[in-house]
């Protein structure tokens, strides 16, 4: 997104976490117009200092659903993001969520759909960008 | 009443045996396999295994027909998020939600998950009622109503020792309700003196705690 010309901050508990963002760029993550902040995501003030304030899409993508929900609806409700999304790895929460006026993506949904495909296939033809060995 | 009780920590498990004393019915349930069948040991069928922010577990315990959840993990994220299902989409009466970080209170208000309890707070409210330098007490917070209650020790240079109640000029949004005097409580009249060492009661509109303080704290210069 920051490559399209966004403005892109990321939120991370592990200052490590940044040289991830620099993989394969050609500058540095601010060079680029980059934002990161070490926090976490239930720290309004970490929030803040990464400017959930003025942000016009904010998605909550930990390693945890149970935080991402609930970060994800601190967006919505305290900060009125427009556009609010959610990483939801249970499906049936993905859903109930969704359903509830919350965004969710649900990587697991997703997975399982290209698996299936994979396998009707017989095997040869996965997604073109090898996504079904990455799920 | 039938009672599901998340978290079978040393809160959760007490309560659990708590309400089943009182002859409650209660299944409590815990994510972590070496504590659940350590509980089980002694609750046997009232302890069920799983992780309760997953609907499944939460359906097989039987959350449709309950009348009350009570979320006590240690995590915050989980006790909000179990809370706010059991609430919204099976349409439990009655939720209470444990706050293990304070400063996660605001996410809790924020989701509408009330009543929230938090040891912190709890402990915090004690202190500030044992310890009298603090002068003003908070007893109660009525947050739907928006009262609070608090709790005043008139010391020997408090402002309104010896004068009548009927003389204060109470803030606006204030009220006296009673006084404890030498172990005893009653409600004043107007013709209630104040004296030392009483402990008085106010109900008032949240924020006006600071014209209470200058009206019954020590005398200043030249009032």
């Amino acid at each position: 997104m920051l490559r399209e010309g966004h403005e892109v901050s990321c939120l991370d508990e592990d200052p490590e976490s940044h040289a991830r963002l620099e993989v394969g760029l050609e500058k540095s993550w601010e060079d680029l117009g980059g934002q990161f902040t070490v926090g976490a995501g239930l720290e309004t003030e970490a929030l803040v200092a990464a400017g959930i304030e003025r942000a016009d899409a904010f998605i909550a993508s930990t390693d945890g659903d149970n935080t991402n929900i609930v970060i994800a609806q601190i967006a919505q409700k305290r900060y009125e993001v427009p556009t609010v999304i959610a990483r939801v790895l249970d499906p049936l929460r993905a859903e109930w969520y969704q359903r509830q006026g919350l965004n969710t993506v649900c990587p697991t949904s997703v997975a399982i759909d290209m698996l299936e495909t994979a396998v009707r296939k017989g095997g040869e033809a996965g997604p073109p960008d090898g996504a079904a060995e990455a799920a | 009443m039938y009672i599901i009780v998340v978290g079978a920590g040393k809160v959760g498990w007490n309560l659990a045996r708590e309400l089943l004393e009182k002859d409650h019915e209660v299944t409590l349930i815990e994510n972590n396999r070496r504590r659940y069948l350590t509980v089980e040991q002694e609750l046997e069928h009232n302890v069920s295994y799983g992780d309760a922010s997953e609907l499944w577990v939460l359906e097989r315990a039987g959350v449709q027909r309950a009348d009350m959840v009570i979320a006590v993990t240690g995590d915050d994220e989980d006790n909000m998020l179990i809370c706010q299902v059991a609430k919204e989409k099976y349409l439990v009466n009655q939720i209470i939600a444990r706050v293990n970080n304070p400063r996660n209170r605001q996410h809790f208000d924020l989701l509408g998950i009330k009543p929230s309890v938090s040891a912190t707070d709890l402990i915090l409210r004690l202190l500030e009622h044992e310890v009298p330098e603090y002068g003003l007490v908070h007893l109660l917070d009525l947050q739907e109503e928006q009262l609070e209650i608090i709790e005043m020790l008139l010391g020997s240079d408090s402002a309104v020792t010896g004068r009548r109640v009927g003389d204060l000029q109470m803030p606006e949004g204030s009220l006296l309700i009673s006084v404890l005097r030498a172990g005893k409580g009653f409600v004043p009249t107007a013709d209630t003196v104040l004296e030392e060492g009483d402990e008085v009661l106010a109900v008032l509109d949240p924020g006006k705690e600071d014209d209470l303080k200058t009206l019954f704290g020590p005398k200043s210069n030249g009032a």
